[in-house]
């Protein structure tokens, strides 16, 4: 049987590991990628702590995260297309204009 | 709580008297030019009318020891405390209504004739009546800030008409300084004023209610009234023209002689003696107050009545024998014969406005000079207005039987022998008859008797004056007479004023010490004095002599010169105040505003730009360094909560 | 040492090093692969955590859909610009998630949680379980999340338009 704490620290891993896709990669399509990595270390935790307290509404949550998840790559990706075509880069550095 | 003890009754008239000399105003602000110069000045003089009508009224309904009130609405509620829109009047405030709108009403008609050939005279009939309004105002107010109104807009009506003819430079001058002058006085009154809410109010009383004040008065410390009365009596030096604040007075005779007559003699000015006679319960409890007001007054009316004696404006004569006059009000006030002071307000009223009038009647006759040595010989021409210009100046000389007789020689008994009072501020008072004699009979033979100096060309127009002028003359001269019988000493028939005020100031007189017989021998000594300044006057100016110049030319001709330019009290008060006080003004506008205020407003302005410009760097654009900044964050309340388990 | 540990152990291994690909390789297109790996590894670790229902649904709507759009972009924009690294910024993302990482395993595995399941009952997860929560106590929040998703489906269409 596997303690709950080795699922605990297997999403802590996988959420940091996307933190850092997002915050040094400049590329936004694999910048959306990460958010999915963190999205699903989350949903790792849930389904880990609906085992171990023996709930279904974890995996309920879960289901909802999912269809959230979905709808944030479709328009997250309709964006990057939108950008892409006025700017001809996925570098977010390259878009600075919301300052000052 | 506590039971007054007058009868209180509503008469919703009352409104009506203030309020339809108002609505005259604004009609004619409006449609005066439409209206046509006779239908507006007409419309003015029966606006006033009505209101006399409706005082008359009034005066006949109040009962010896009743009180009518109107209140209109609450203007201020806060708590407890609270301020209406409410009018009083009791036997104090009959006897100004009668003299505001009375006399208010014969110098409105007299306007007609005076002002007949002016291009505004329907702006000046609006003013007139504004000014009526806010003199009922002050005087029916049945508490302080309602006074206050009318005491701020009488200042203002006083302003704009001095200053009526405002194309002449020196007239706005004039305006001006009146106005400043009286602001000075204000701010004391107000400053009093709000001392004397707060104070009762620090004692549990929130009110401005003139019978609610006189109910608690008792509440404040000796100290405290002190300075409360010192406070208003600066407010009621200012208005009234006392010591050092009565130097804009002569100059406001650059308005029109009616305005003159009604404002600077009869009513406005003694608004000040009005609103101490009001307060008079505060001021009988601040006795240094008392003998400081009447030290005060017995200066101004001495000092003022010396001045007069050189003027050759017979404008400014009369100026400052207004001055002098109201001084010995104040000498009555001090001694706490308010009823004395209200006396002589009441008769002086008379006198005085028909003096105004009647020298306004010159004017008009000599196409407007007013230099008296370019007058003389005018009693052929103009007998109406000669012979009650000599009913009047016999009054305020105080001859046998005429009201100035009674009404003066009542505050001076009563400053020999009330215990206030002293040898000395009778003596005072006593000298000063004699000058008030001297100087108005030497106007009378100065203006009527002797050769007419004027240019020949005036000469030739001199006219009496039309009946709309010489009919408030005369009736103004028989009020110059009989208007003081109703207040005859006791050796006579008896005085119906004392008993007519009695029920208001009744706790504040003290029993006189003193004997009929001494009252008598003052009087004789009174009428000695004024007869010797009628002899005097005769004999310098009244015969073709040389008198007047080696007069003049006494010791060196200082003593004259010293006179002639008012003791040069304008020169002190411009060197020691009006100079330094613009040189202030000027060093702030032009040094300290732009240096010190802008400078640091400027700094600020620019610290916080300065402040931007390094923290806008923080704002970069790119998306990810912001999320860094968020993720240091998380990571300081992730320490936060492990610190915490 | 159980058999499932040991599982756990090779899958954890995998899923960290498919991870670690997806943000560190150079080709968007391999990184998408990675994550496809990763996401069918989430999902095992799913149903050895008793949510069948749920691995299936991850496989099918993210390994699958989310993936395939993801793939699509790739290929339609076919961005050929090859990145700027700046080792300062790596250093310092690295370092900062590392300690995200560790302060965050450090907070949830400080709880005590139950080292046994109480109940692990063989209808437990079961497609049939998960429906009688979602449309029972849940059928509210789910009604709404239809809404989100056609919201989502016409602001992707407008967004994605080419303008006129």
């Amino acid at each position: 049987m596997v303690p709950l704490d080795y699922y605990l620290i297997l999403s802590a891993v996988i959420f940091a590991i996307g933190v850092i896709g997002v915050l040094v990669r400049r590329n936004l399509i694999v910048v959306l990628m990460s958010i999915e990595l963190m999205l699903n270390a989350v949903n790792l935790t849930f389904i880990a702590f609906s085992r171990y307290l023996a709930s279904m509404q974890g995996q309920v949550v879960v289901i909802f995260v999912m269809a959230v998840a979905a709808a944030e790559a479709v328009i997250g990706l309709a964006i990057v297309i939108s950008v892409f075509r006025h700017r001809r880069t996925l570098d977010p550095q390259e878009m600075q204009l919301l300052k000052w | 709580m506590v039971a007054t003890t007058q009868a209180v009754a509503t008469v919703d008239l009352l409104r009506w008297m203030p309020l339809i000399p108002l609505l005259a105003s604004l009609i004619n602000m409006f449609f005066g030019a439409r209206l046509g110069r006779k239908t507006a000045g007409g419309l003015a003089c029966v606006a006033v009318l009505a209101s006399f009508a409706i005082a008359l009224y009034i005066f006949w309904l109040l009962p010896a020891t009743g009180m009518f009130r109107d209140t209109v609405y609450t203007w201020i509620e806060s708590g407890s405390f609270q301020v209406k829109l409410s009018f009083q009047v009791d036997a104090l405030t009959a006897v100004m209504l009668l003299v505001v709108t009375g006399i208010g009403f014969l110098i409105h008609i007299y306007s007609l004739g005076y002002m007949d050939h002016d291009e505004g005279i329907v702006r000046f009939f609006v003013y007139l009546n504004l000014f009526i309004f806010f003199m009922l105002l002050l005087v029916m107010g049945d508490n302080l800030l309602v006074l206050f109104i009318g005491w701020e807009g009488v200042g203002l009506c006083s302003y704009l008409l001095i200053g009526f003819w405002y194309h002449d430079h020196a007239n706005t001058i004039a305006g001006n300084k009146a106005f400043i002058v009286n602001r000075i006085g204000d701010f004391g009154f107000v400053l009093g004023l709000l001392l004397l809410v707060t104070e009762l109010g620090r004692q549990g009383i929130w009110t401005l209610d003139f019978m609610e004040l006189q109910q608690h008065v008792n509440l404040l410390s000796p100290e405290r009234i002190t300075l409360i009365t010192l406070l208003l009596f600066v407010g009621a030096a200012g208005k009234s023209a006392q010591i050092p604040l009565f130097v804009w007075l002569p100059d406001a005779m650059a308005g029109p002689t009616p305005v003159s007559a009604l404002i600077h003699a009869a009513t406005m000015v003694t608004a000040g003696a009005y609103m101490t006679a009001r307060l008079h319960f505060l001021f009988v409890l601040a006795p240094e107050t008392l003998s400081l007001i009447a030290t005060i007054g017995a200066a101004t009316a001495f000092f003022a009545a010396t001045v007069a004696l050189t003027q050759t404006d017979i404008k400014r004569v009369l100026a400052y024998s207004t001055v002098s006059q109201l001084g010995y009000m104040f000498v009555a006030i001090g001694i706490g014969a308010f009823s004395a002071a209200i006396f002589h307000l009441f008769t002086h009223a008379f006198f005085k406005a028909c003096l105004f009038l009647g020298s306004g009647s010159v004017i008009h006759a000599l196409d407007g000079e007013q230099d008296m040595r370019k007058m003389g010989g005018l009693k052929a021409y103009l007998p109406t207005t000669y012979w009650t210009y000599v009913i009047a100046t016999l009054a305020i000389a105080g001859a046998p039987f005429t009201a100035g007789f009674f009404s003066k020689d009542f505050i001076l008994w009563q400053a020999y022998s009330s215990p206030r009072g002293s040898t000395e501020l009778w003596f005072v008072g006593w000298l000063t008859a004699g000058l008030t004699a001297f100087y108005m009979f030497r106007q009378l033979f100065l203006v009527f008797h002797g050769e007419c100096r004027a240019d020949e060309h005036v000469k030739a127009h001199i006219h009496e004056s039309p009946v709309v002028m010489t009919v408030p003359l005369v009736v103004l001269a028989a009020g110059s007479i009989f208007a003081g019988w109703l207040g005859a000493p006791e050796y006579l028939w008896g005085s119906l004023w004392d008993h007519w005020l009695q029920p208001i100031f009744g706790g504040a007189h003290e029993a006189a010490h003193g004997s009929p017989t001494d009252e008598i021998n003052l009087t004789l000594l009174t009428l000695a004095i004024g007869g010797l300044g009628f002899l005097l006057a005769y004999f310098v100016y009244g015969r073709a002599s040389k008198l007047p110049d080696r007069l003049a030319s006494l010791a060196g001709g200082g003593p004259y010169r010293l006179l002639l330019h008012k003791y040069y009290i304008d020169e002190i008060y411009d060197v020691l105040i009006v100079r330094p006080f613009t040189y202030c003004s000027r060093w702030l506008a032009q040094v300290f505003d732009p240096g010190v205020i802008d400078g640091l407003v400027n700094a600020v302005a620019r610290g916080a730009r300065g402040f931007s410009l390094i923290w806008r760097e923080v704002q970069t654009g790119n998306v990810q360094h912001y999320l860094a900044g968020f993720l240091a964050a998380t990571l300081a309340l992730l320490a936060y909560f492990l610190k915490q388990q | 040492m159980d058999a499932s540990v040991i599982l756990f152990y090779v899958i954890s291994v995998l899923l960290v090093l498919s991870s670690l690909m997806v943000v560190f390789l150079r080709n968007v297109v391999h990184c998408a692969l990675a994550l496809v790996v990763a996401l069918f590894l989430i999902a095992i670790l799913f149903v050895m955590l008793h949510a069948p229902m749920v691995g299936v649904l991850q496989v099918l709507v993210y390994a699958g859909a989310i993936m395939v759009l993801f793939l699509f972009v790739i290929m339609f924009l076919n961005p050929t610009a090859s990145e700027p690294r700046r080792k300062l910024w790596w250093g310092f993302g690295s370092a900062a998630a590392l300690l995200l990482a560790a302060s965050l395993a450090a907070l949830l595995s400080n709880g005590e949680a139950p080292a046994d399941p109480v109940t692990a009952t063989e209808t437990f997860g079961s497609p049939e379980t998960l429906a009688k929560s979602l449309f029972t106590d849940f059928v509210l929040p789910f009604e709404i999340t239809s809404v989100l998703l056609l919201v989502a489906i016409i602001g992707a269409v407008v967004l994605a338009k080419r303008e006129p």
